[in-house]
């Protein structure tokens, strides 16, 4: 039961925030790179899901999983796109996804008239508020992972 | 619950086998006075809604057949250019069949390759030591397993799938309607 990163990125593709708490393996690549990855990889997946689908679809792509970790998904309809990585003992995190969009982002960022959108977060008060839900997380405890 | 489709990817990242077991229909033909409530646009080789959404036609459903006659591409059976057909307000009223557009196979070959890569990333971008690359991706409404073997190769591949698909059936979990 554990929480590997969140990933928040916007419309166009730029990552607006990083945050890792229990991750055992680096990309092996430079964390500009790594970005861009995921960002090509959540689009092609988004793409490929919807040509893919026999119906179709509400909410498009929701999550994949591998042997080791789970990837969780959420697009808010501005195009802000929000994944996090947990082991697979965490069934859906969706509502974690949506609480830290509407009870973070829109709180502290989109309401903070400093913080200018589109470009990476450095407010300190949502990286601590984030962190601090994060981590109460029923499913937060790296130590038993 | 129903199986949609199998495909077989080999390590290169082409497809070498694929099935359809089961394909929804979801259509809708309905007649339209001049002008279009809908905005129609060109998109790989077809005529698909690109906004408006009423009576069972969505968004990204492609034109399939204008007065019953089926479409060809992005054209008229007769060789007109569809977006230009129904520009002309003497064509009307006019009754448009609308519905998901068929993969084609071409387009299979492509999804299968963009998987291949798809699944390596998965597992480059692992947060944990040894992962394996995408095993399932969900969607609201479809699942997608993907069970890699060793080599990258299957024998006595076509046999053994009508086999499983039947048995997977009769288990209970699948099955068209079921």
């Amino acid at each position: 039961m554990t929480v590997h990163n969140l990933y928040i990125f916007d419309r166009n593709g730029s990552c607006l925030f990083y945050n890792e708490w229990n991750r055992k393996k680096q990309a092996g690549i430079s964390k500009d790179e790594e970005f861009k990855l995921m960002y090509g990889m959540l689009f092609s997946i988004r793409s490929f899901v919807s040509k893919m689908s026999p119906l179709d679809m509400k909410e498009g792509f929701l999550s994949f999983q591998t042997s080791k970790y789970r990837l969780h998904y959420y697009e808010t309809p501005s195009g802000l796109r929000f994944v996090m990585n947990t082991d697979l003992s965490v069934p859906n995190a969706r509502d974690t996804l949506q609480h830290i969009y509407s009870n973070l982002y829109v709180e502290y960022i989109v309401k903070n008239p400093v913080c200018v959108l589109g470009q990476s977060l450095d407010s300190e008060l949502f990286s601590s508020r984030l962190d601090s839900y994060i981590r109460s997380l029923p499913y937060y405890s790296p130590r038993a992972a | 619950m129903v199986i949609f489709s199998v495909y077989v990817v080999n390590k290169a990242g082409g497809l070498i086998y694929q099935y359809d077991n089961y394909v929804p229909r979801a259509e809708a033909e309905k007649t339209f006075s001049y002008p279009l409530d809908l905005v129609l646009k060109h998109h790989d080789e077809k005529v698909v809604v690109s906004f408006g959404q009423r009576d069972g036609i969505r968004v990204g459903h492609a034109v399939l057949s204008i007065n019953g006659v089926d479409v060809l591409g992005k054209n008229t059976a007769d060789g007109k250019d569809t977006l230009e057909y129904l520009k002309d307000p003497s064509n009307y009223p006019v009754s448009i069949r609308f519905g998901r557009a068929r993969l084609s196979s071409n387009e299979k070959l492509m999804l299968a390759s963009m998987f291949h890569s798809l699944f390596a990333i998965g597992s480059q971008l692992s947060p944990d030591v040894g992962s394996s690359g995408i095993e399932m991706l969900e969607t609201d409404v479809f699942k997608l397993h993907c069970f890699q073997t060793l080599t990258g190769q299957c024998e006595l591949f076509d046999q053994n799938l009508k086999g499983a698909l039947e048995i997977a059936e009769k288990a209970g979990n699948f099955g068209a309607g079921s």
